[in-house]
């Protein structure tokens, strides 16, 4: 598998791959997409890239630990459904704000950040699982 | 067109089921991930089907201009996707490793749990 | 019921009734940090609770005296209309006067006791929290409340009986005495709903108005039963007496408190509070009788078969219980009078005597009678107060026990044979239990000096203060015959019988009535059982020898075979053969899905009807395109290549294929949010896999033998039919859409989002999600948890090789 080609072309791929997911996280709400799916998406670029770089590139150039990521991701998830007791309103309630950004609104909202969360959790905990399964690999060979 | 799925569903059910009755621990992972698809089919087929219509409003319109597929079991079948993964994920590792400290990928030699000739309980106070 | 009725009071006092039975738990919980502080003072300040709940409770006695009757109520579970409701009548009063009055002495005797136990604090506890279940007892008006401190009491004494836990004796009484007096808590609350059920009431006092209904009821004897088996478990009435020796185990002052005076006195307590509302029959009366006659004679012998202080005290225990249920049973005015009387007697000298016991044990070193000798001159205000005991218990004139005697042969002297039957019975079991107090009194204190194995002197403060102060108290209250009818006779038998009582004791001593010459017979008799003791021991113990089994030996054997039969059951089903238990899963999912489909004309669709047309009709083909036809087929081809697949690479990927057909079908039947997920997933599937897969294993073929194959085979078949069944039937019938319809409409306006399934999700089922991304997150700390590495020390001579090979099987490497 260690192909010079493959080993060029993984990281443009990844890059590719992890910039998509986030794109579709984002637009999750309003057509095809969403938490689940980008860190899916995200978490199979981390394992290609464990394949060609090795684990220890990936987790070099990862920075947090995916695990960090993981719960990061539940503590925010959990964060913005919390954000709605002070507007008195039962728990997960959803709030939007709009943010005037030049000539474009950005809506904001509590559901975003919750994908968000979603989004890490997916991501860290499935490239968690990839990565020490990789690295697991390379120490038996 | 939905009595086919009911069928196909039927065939990942006999599938899964046949697999996971295998004494060997990787089939009856595979068996366990061929049933839970067959599950999910299950569910999504008994949501009823609908050709083609995503379940998403088309943009400045307020509710969707037609029928559309049913958005529920679809959102059911979401999650469970991801956590049947995760399940897989965890227990294709925990069969990985109970076959290295025990050696052993077939069911009927893991008995360190449930030992052959376990002791009677002790009878004393 | 005469002037009887519930009183007013103010309702701070009211509302205090069910804290006097929260406050011992409350102590309970502070005692042992109480204990840590104060060391040796803890048992004088843990003592103020029960002494201030005894106060408490004296202010409701000029009440009751008056024959009324206080309650306090608050809901509990309203739903059921169930209530924490108490009452304060002449006979809870009586008892839960004796529990703290008795408590406050027992806590300052166990202070001095239990000194520098390094778990008295513990023991403490315990002792309260058993005192407040026993008061919630005795003041309970709901049938459940009084079930619920019943079970208490039964937990607290299992807790005291096996105190000493690293012995062996110490764990077999405990758990006899829960397993016997659990028992009769299930009969207990058997008995309490069949009441509810009669009477329609779990209020004693609204229950005993019902008696009546009760007794002329079918169920009568069913009910009648429950209760008898919860009072007999708990007053150790023969045969289910033999816990009460063995419990014997406990600590003295256990003994002396639980054994003696009060909790096996819950039987009693409950056959008298149950007399007006299940009393007065002939079944009813015969039971008690020749129960409580049998208990009281075999008692007595058992009594006199011992040498162990302790044990000699347990089997007259075991006798007096005996005697109060006969008492209740005869239910006759003098009956219920002397039976009020002879337990207030009761508690006054059994206490007293254990705990002289007690004393004589810490002090002397041993309980043995044949081993002890004048101690009266080493420890004489022990003696006092063992000398005042026994005489009430003997029936001297001017004690309490005196009374309770002569109350008793009062009822039976109608000349009837079967009232002269149980006067014999009487007198031969007061006789056996004179004799011995006469022979606790005078063995270990008179006589010549024996050596001990310690040297013998008194006993401190705190455990001289219960003997002298109880067999003071059935003095004065023997000498004072019209405050004892007045204050206790009176109330006491009135609140059992449901009707006025009046007293008529008196000091006076008449020459010419019979029943002054029974109560000489029964002394002479006990004189006489004194000095024939030794022998009379003799015969008993070679008769006990010829008999060769006991009521333990009978226990055992059944507890024995109780854990013999589990272990045969557990390995029936617990036979370690992963195959057989998912057999038994998958036979019961097809008989879930069969099973109802059958009962409930499931299949009912598949025959042609005129309805539905006929099967020509209905054998349309399916309107699928053929790029769907085409998706299908992968997904079946996908199936069965895994089934055949012949090596490892070609079952991943035929995996990878029917997930992959799967999610096209999500993508043809409008799913894109699934097809995408399920892609990804599918993908990261193989991956997993085959980092896994390639150093597993796997079986070129799937062998299995042929039995095993067409098991498998019918059990799969049958499943995937069923589940396509039920999915059919389900098709067949009507789609709720309601929730459906809620969210199409409604994801737009209200929730801002186009995409409907990401809309449910994020915002609907937020809370679902956010459980389900923790589980996500759980799984990945296992799989992390299973694949750390766990380090070799580098000094291992492995180490040396290399890591490459350290994470071979175990097997392989060595």
């Amino acid at each position: 598998m260690n192909t010079v080609i493959f080993r060029t072309l993984a990281p443009l791929i990844v890059a590719i791959m992890l910039v998509f997911s986030v794109y579709v996280t984002l637009r999750g709400h309003n057509e095809p997409g969403g938490g689940f799916i980008g860190g899916l998406i995200a978490a199979a670029s981390i394992a290609v890239f464990g394949m060609a770089a090795g684990v220890n590139t990936v987790r070099r150039s990862l920075r947090f630990d995916p695990m960090a990521v993981a719960g990061f991701g539940v503590v925010l998830a959990g964060i913005s459904g919390l954000a709605s007791l002070f507007t008195g309103s039962p728990f997960m309630t959803s709030i939007w704000f709009y943010v005037e950004f030049g000539n474009s609104i950005i809506p904001l909202s509590t559901p975003l950040f919750f994908d968000l969360g979603v989004y890490c959790v997916v991501f860290g905990t499935l490239s968690a699982i990839a990565l020490s399964l990789e690295s697991d690999r390379e120490e038996d060979l | 067109m939905e009595y086919v799925l009911a069928a196909l569903v039927g065939l990942f059910i006999a599938i899964g089921t046949y697999l996971l009755l295998s004494r060997s621990v990787i089939r009856m992972l595979i068996g366990l991930t061929i049933f839970g698809n067959g599950v999910l089919l299950l569910i999504f087929t008994a949501g009823r089907l609908t050709r083609e219509v995503a379940p998403i409003v088309p943009d400045g319109m307020e509710v969707p201009a037609g029928p559309i597929a049913n958005p529920l079991p679809q959102a059911l079948i979401l999650t469970a996707i991801v956590i049947g993964f995760s399940m897989f994920a965890f227990l294709l590792v925990l069969a990985f490793r109970a076959y290295q400290s025990l050696d052993a990928d077939n069911t009927d030699t893991m008995r360190l749990a449930e030992p052959e000739n376990a002791p009677n309980p002790p009878l004393s106070y | 019921m005469g002037g009887r009725g519930v009183a007013a009071l103010g309702s701070s006092l009211e509302a205090g009734i069910g804290l006097a039975a929260v406050a011992p738990f409350v102590a309970a919980i502070l005692a042992p940090f109480i204990q840590r502080f104060a060391g040796a003072f803890a048992g004088w300040i843990l003592a103020i609770v029960p002494a201030s709940i005894f106060i408490y409770l004296l202010g409701f006695a000029d009440t009751v005296i008056h024959g009324h009757a206080v309650a306090s109520s608050m809901e509990w579970i309203a739903a059921y209309g169930i209530n924490l409701s108490f009452l304060v009548d002449g006979l809870s009063l009586i008892f839960a006067l004796t529990i703290s009055g008795v408590g406050t002495l027992i806590i300052l005797y166990s202070g001095a006791y239990l000194k520098g136990h390094h778990h008295q604090g513990r023991f403490l506890g315990f002792m309260l929290a058993f005192m407040g279940a026993m008061l919630g007892l005795v003041l309970a008006d709901s049938l459940l409340a009084l079930f619920l401190f019943w079970e208490l009491t039964s937990v607290t004494s299992f807790l005291l009986i096996g105190f000493d836990h690293s012995r062996q004796a110490a764990r077999r009484g405990a758990i006899q005495a829960l397993v016997i007096t659990n028992i009769g808590g299930m009969f207990l609350l058997a008995g309490a709903i069949l009441v509810y059920q009669l009477a329609g009431s779990w209020e004693l006092s609204a229950v005993r108005e019902m008696g009546e209904v009760l007794r002329g009821s079918d169920l009568y004897l069913l009910v009648l039963i429950c209760f008898l088996g919860a009072a007999f478990t708990k007053s150790a009435q023969f045969p289910l007496h033999f816990w009460l020796p063995n419990a014997m185990e406990a600590p003295t002052p256990v003994s002396a408190f639980l054994h003696s005076a009060t909790m096996v006195q819950a039987g009693v307590y409950l056959l008298a509070r149950m007399t007006p509302s299940l009393g007065g029959t002939d079944v009813w009366t015969n039971l008690l009788v020749v129960f409580g006659g049998v208990t009281l004679i075999w008692g007595a012998l058992g009594a006199l078969k011992q040498t162990d202080l302790k044990q000699i005290l347990a089997q007259t225990t075991i006798a007096s219980l005996g005697l109060l249920v006969l008492l209740i049973g005869l239910g006759s005015t003098y009956a219920i009078a002397a039976m009020v009387v002879y337990f207030v007697a009761h508690a006054f000298y059994k206490a007293g005597l254990f705990m002289v016991a007690g004393a004589i044990d810490h002090e002397a070193g041993t309980r043995e009678i044949t081993a002890l000798g004048g101690l009266a001159e080493k420890m004489p205000v022990t003696f006092i107060g063992a000398a005042l005991a026994a005489l009430s218990m003997v029936g001297l004139p001017l004690t309490i026990g005196y009374f309770a005697k002569e109350e008793m042969y009062l009822g039976l002297m109608s000349g009837e044979w079967t009232a002269i039957l149980v006067m014999i019975v009487l007198i031969a079991g007061n006789a056996m239990l004179a004799g011995v107090a006469l022979l606790v009194m005078i063995r270990p204190f008179l006589g010549e000096a024996v050596a001990t194995p310690k040297k013998a002197h008194e006993a401190p403060i705190a455990m001289l203060a219960g003997p002298i102060l109880l067999g003071a108290g059935g003095v004065v209250a023997g000498i004072l015959p019209d405050w004892l009818g007045h204050e206790v006779l009176v109330p006491g038998a009135s609140a059992i019988l449901g009707r006025a009582v009046e007293s008529h004791l008196t000091l006076a001593l008449d020459v010419t009535s019979l029943l002054l010459w029974l109560s000489v017979l029964t002394w002479v008799l006990g004189i006489l059982v004194y000095r024939q003791a030794d022998a009379i021991r003799t015969v008993l113990r070679r008769f006990d020898k010829a008999l060769g089994w006991t009521a333990d030996t009978v226990f055992d054997a059944v507890m024995f075979s109780l854990i013999r039969f589990s272990g045969a059951v557990t390995r029936l089903l617990h036979h370690g053969q992963l195959e057989f238990y998912l057999v038994i899963v998958f036979g019961a999912l097809a008989v879930a899905l069969f099973g109802p489909m059958l009962i409930w004309g499931g299949f009912d669709w598949l025959v042609p009807t005129a309805e539905l047309g006929d099967w020509s009709r209905r054998l349309v083909p399916p309107d699928l395109a053929p790029y769907e036809w085409g998706v299908l087929a992968l997904a079946v081809l996908g199936l069965a290549a895994v089934v055949i697949a012949p090596s490892r690479l070609i079952a991943i990927l035929s995996l990878g294929a029917q997930g992959t057909a799967v999610a096209l079908i999500f993508l043809l039947f409008g799913a894109p949010d699934l097809a995408f997920t399920q892609l990804m997933v599918e993908i990261l599937s193989v991956v997993v896999l085959t980092f896994v897969m390639t150093r597993l294993r796997l079986d070129q073929r799937d062998h299995r033998p042929f039995e095993d194959w067409a098991r498998d085979g019918t059990l799969a078949v049958v499943c995937g039919l069923g589940v396509s069944l039920l999915l059919m039937l389900v098709l067949n019938g009507t789609l709720d859409t309601r929730l459906s319809d809620f969210f199409t409409a409604t994801s737009v306006p209200i929730a801002h989002g186009h995409n409907i399934v990401n809309v449910i999700l994020v915002d609907y089922r937020g809370f679902d999600t956010l459980g389900e991304i923790a589980v996500v997150m759980g799984a990945g700390m296992a799989v992390l948890a299973l694949l750390r590495r766990q380090r070799k020390p580098a000094a291992a001579p492995a180490g040396a090789e290399g890591k490459k090979r350290v994470r071979k099987p175990r097997k392989a490497a060595s």
